[in-house]
């Protein structure tokens, strides 16, 4: 069945990091009492008028500034009509036929570009909880500001998906525009995926998946619906126009609802609200202080320290971690390339193991850089570093930077004395002649053997090298 | 006359007529009286509307007292928040008296479609008051209030004010916020004031009028005084043969009338220029589209869950949307909620509500053809005069038929003025609208002036 081939467009939705709601001077947070952060506007009292935020506008023009988008002089607010109990004035704010970007790109990291169609202006609605004792509705997200960026269907493989949502959420988190947390729905992706035979330039029947929340289930969402699709077709039958829902316990996407049952939202532009008319004078100041994006700073981070691509691009696609990054490696540009290794490789391990939260490790990064300094000069063995690290992170009850100066206290200093490790050196010497033997008759890569042997003696402590100059000088004697 | 004296006269007229005129839907006695005992004892009584009683329309939002719009759907709702116009009157000295009768969100011109009574002409009880604003209208008519607030969307404060003998002004739209208004349709609703004479609307005009940071459709132009005058040398008033001449189903009666309004302000200086505004027979068809599409966003709030009686049992979700919009919504407000529903949705949008909004363009530039070579417009208010209740509410197209002559300046967003220029054979009061230019309140108001005075010389 390989002879067909994905059409994949991503519509995604970022909470933009505002202080307050988009038509209202309510907060914008997570959390709190129910129906806590509202007012008569984002409640839709009766006589309650929408009135728009700056800073929402402001934030939307550096999302579509970061995907060279083409921003709009003016764009109209409309309103999407639809019933639901947690949208409470029975439409949503949106914006339809003229939304605020348009004609966007991004890049991915193997060169290839996908498209951006617009990136439109919304208000979020509320929240529904079904229980037994019936729906409960709290709307302290209703109006909580936000952009939908919607993607071309440019991309191929679910692969290219999340390299896609990788690369968009990378320059929303440099452009301060959303916090990209996907697990607490700051930023949500659905999918438009259909297949086509290969050499067919019409499109086939397009199905929306929703109800994905980590880059994980994008990815395992469009692999399963793209072998559904498959399978349909090579089962001669249709695939339905749908939208489907994608659970990650199922491991499958289920239908939620076909065409036949979309509803007709009726837009029209919101009368409350005149046409958002930005001027050109504003616009060029807003292009002017745009920090570096990931695709630059992966660049730079090869040419500059040369890190490899697989490193450099890891480092840069979360903000927050390349910043701290750059901060700690100010002063010691020279370690850059190891330290970027070391958070990639024996860092990141640990987070996976023992869950520390970001904040604390931006705040460590300092100690990180001085251990993984010590490590690369020798005053740490691999070992050592490895039970520092361990100790360190599962060291709850300290914050990440104390726990990891207690354990650097604990772990000591490595032995590399000649008077400490001669005599170890010449007893493993003793303990296997044959070796010694095997060795002297040419077979020199046994020398990690006996480094290892001399390690083990002293519980990993030892300075490898030191070790290893040792046996050199009594072996070649 | 103390602030007290003026409120007792106003409540003790509302105790002796209101059983029958039912103007108000609720009376704050205790509140007026109160205020009026503080303005009296710590007020110096130099604010502009010191004392002065005014009356509210029940689709605006005073803090505590009760919101319907006229609908049984906001039966017991209260808002914790006044509308930027109440707060207006409030730091401007006014006494309120209470929330006035309505057709229900405004809809209707008669009050007859109030989702509580209908209201009748203190002038004749056996008429209707005119609407939206009726129960604003009603309460000045028979000396309840001094002054009212009204919403005209597409007529709704000249008409009633023309069918009370009564001046009423709908301003510019964005002249006056709109905050606290229960929405009928958003791009034509605008406040305005209804009072016995021009001077006196001119007086609450000019505290309403001004920006508002909380309605984003609120004007920032400054708000021009008002220059009285007594002679209008130069001014060029034109005469829209649509709206006199060749105008369909016009009363004679009210036609003569306004060909004597003219006269009247020929004589005072003005010179008489005939117009054409070659679009107003599109002006309803445009109009019913345009504002029901909005209102049917506008009333989708109104579900059952939050206000009105929710239906009990419901199967689905949908069903109790459909039953409890049913239960508590009027018959005409259901038939524009439809109506605008059927204006906006796939496949018809663009033969119904997109073709309004160009249609409604072709009106509005229709007025800026005219501004070519005139300053104001003057033509009837109504082409009838108050109806008989019941006369009309089976035929809803007929009475969509009544607002020939108001929906044109909403539609454009123009101020116009409804000022009273007599009365016919039956005493049946007759209006006459004056259209102004874009901001051009006090062009109006002065010319109305000038016109009230011309028919009623004691109307100062």
């Amino acid at each position: 069945m390989s002879a067909f081939e994905a059409i994949i467009g991503l519509e995604v939705h970022a909470q933009l990091l505002t202080r307050t709601k988009i038509f209202c001077g309510c907060a914008v947070a997570v959390g709190g009492p129910p129906n806590a952060r509202t007012c008569p506007v984002c409640l839709g009292l009766p006589g309650a008028l929408p009135v728009l935020n700056a800073e929402v506008v402001r934030l939307a023009v550096r999302a579509g500034l970061g995907t060279q988008c083409a921003i709009q002089r003016m764009s109209v607010f409309a309103r999407k009509n639809y019933f639901y109990p947690d949208l409470p004035k029975g439409y949503q704010i949106t914006q339809a036929e003229l939304p605020i970007c348009l004609d966007g790109q991004l890049t991915l990291d193997d060169g290839k570009v996908a498209r951006i169609q617009r990136i439109h202006l919304e208000e979020d609605a509320g929240k529904s909880s079904h229980g037994d004792a019936g729906t409960r509705v709290d709307l302290n997200r209703a109006g909580t500001p936000l952009i939908e960026i919607v993607g071309h269907p440019d991309l191929r493989t679910a692969d290219e998906a999340v390299a896609y949502l990788r690369e968009l959420r990378g320059i929303l988190m440099t452009l301060g525009v959303c916090d990209g947390n996907m697990e607490e729905g700051s930023l949500r992706c659905d999918a438009n995926v259909s297949v086509r035979p290969v050499g067919q330039t019409a499109l086939g029947t397009r199905v929306e998946i929703k109800n994905m929340n980590s880059f994980r289930s994008v990815r395992e969402a469009i692999v399963y619906e793209v072998d559904r699709q498959v399978g349909v077709i090579a089962d001669g039958e249709r695939v339905r126009q749908e939208t489907r829902l994608w659970s990650m316990d199922l491991a499958r996407t289920e239908s939620m609802r076909s065409k036949e049952e979309a509803a007709d939202y009726r837009y029209f532009p919101d009368p409350d609200l005149p046409p958002l008319q930005l001027d050109d004078a504003w616009l060029d100041a807003q292009s002017v202080d745009l920090p570096e994006l990931p695709a630059a700073r992966k660049i730079r981070y090869q040419q500059e320290f040369s890190l490899e691509t697989r490193t450099s691009n890891w480092l840069a696609e979360e903000p927050p971690r390349a910043d701290a990054f750059d901060r700690a490696i100010a002063d010691s540009p020279a370690l850059a390339a190891a330290f970027a290794a070391f958070l990639m490789t024996q860092v990141q391990a640990q987070l996976q193991r023992h869950e520390r939260p970001w904040p604390e490790l931006a705040a460590a990064m300092a100690d990180l850089l001085r251990i993984c300094g010590k490590w690369r000069a020798g005053q740490l063995s691999n070992q050592m570093l490895a039970e520092l690290l361990q100790l360190a992170f599962a060291d709850t009850a300290r914050g990440l930077a104390d726990a990891l100066a207690h354990a650097e206290a604990q772990a000591g200093a490595v032995v590399r004395d000649d008077g400490v490790l001669e005599p170890v050196v010449d007893a493993v010497l003793a303990k296997f002649p044959s070796e010694v033997a095997k060795y002297r008759a040419g077979q020199k890569q046994l020398s990690g053997f006996f480094v290892g042997q001399v390690m083990r003696q002293l519980a990993g402590k030892a300075d490898a090298k030191a070790i290893s100059a040792l046996l050199t000088r009594k072996l070649d004697a | 006359m103390t602030a007290t004296a003026h409120v007792e006269a106003c409540l003790a007229q509302i105790a002796a007529r209101d059983g029958e005129v039912a103007a108000f839907l609720h009376v704050d006695a205790a509140g007026a009286r109160q205020r009026a005992a503080w303005l009296d004892a710590r007020a110096d009584g130099s604010a502009p509307l010191h004392g002065l009683t005014i009356a509210v329309k029940d689709n605006i939002a005073v803090a505590g007292q009760p919101l319907t719009a006229g609908s049984r759907m906001l039966a017991g709702y209260v808002p914790a928040r006044d509308a930027t116009v109440v707060t207006r009157l409030l730091a401007a000295g006014a006494v309120l008296i209470g929330k006035t009768n309505l057709d229900e969100f405004g809809m209707g011109s008669s009050t007859e479609l109030s989702g509580f009574a209908p209201t009748r002409n203190p002038l004749d009880l056996a008429r209707v008051p005119g609407g939206s604003s009726g129960g604003s209208a009603a309460a000045i008519a028979a000396d309840m209030a001094w002054a009212a607030l009204g919403t005209d969307t597409g007529g709704s404060i000249r008409q009633p004010a023309a069918f009370c003998g009564l001046a009423g002004l709908k301003p510019t739209y964005g002249r006056v916020s709109r905050s606290g208004v229960v929405a009928y349709a958003s791009s034509l609703d605008q406040v305005g004031p209804l009072a016995k004479t021009v001077r006196d609307v001119a007086r609450v005009y000019a505290v309403l009028a001004g920006h508002d940071a909380l309605d984003a459709t609120s004007a920032v132009q400054p708000v021009q005084p008002v220059q009285w005058r007594d002679d209008l040398a130069g001014l060029r008033v034109g005469v829209a043969r649509e709206h006199l001449d060749d105008a369909v189903g016009l009363d004679s009666q009210i036609q003569a009338r306004i060909h004597a309004a003219l006269d009247a302000l020929r004589a005072r200086g003005a010179v008489l220029v005939p117009i054409s505004l070659p679009h107003t027979r599109h002006g309803i068809a445009a109009y019913y589209l345009v504002a029901t599409a909005e209102a049917s966003a506008n009333l989708s709030r109104y579900d059952g869950l939050r206000y009105g009686a929710r239906a009990p049992n419901p199967a689905t979700l949908d069903a109790l949307y459909t039953h409890s919009r049913a239960a508590s919504l009027g018959r005409e407000v259901q038939r524009r909620i439809l109506l605008g529903t059927f204006a906006l949705s796939a496949g018809f949008q663009d033969a119904f509500y997109q073709k309004a909004c160009r249609v409604r363009r072709k009106i509005a530039e229709d007025f800026q053809t005219a501004w070519r070579s005139c300053d104001v417009l003057l033509g009837p208010t109504s082409p009838v005069p108050p109806w008989l209740l019941g006369q009309m509410t089976a035929d809803p197209l007929a009475m969509y038929l009544m607002d020939a002559f108001t929906v044109g300046p909403s539609l454009a967003g123009l101020p116009a003025l409804s000022v009273p220029v007599g009365v016919d054979a039956q005493q049946l009061p007759i209006g006459a609208q004056l259209v102004g230019q874009p901001f051009q309140e006090a062009m109006i108001l002065a010319v109305g002036d000038v016109l009230q005075r011309a028919f009623a010389p004691e109307a100062t």
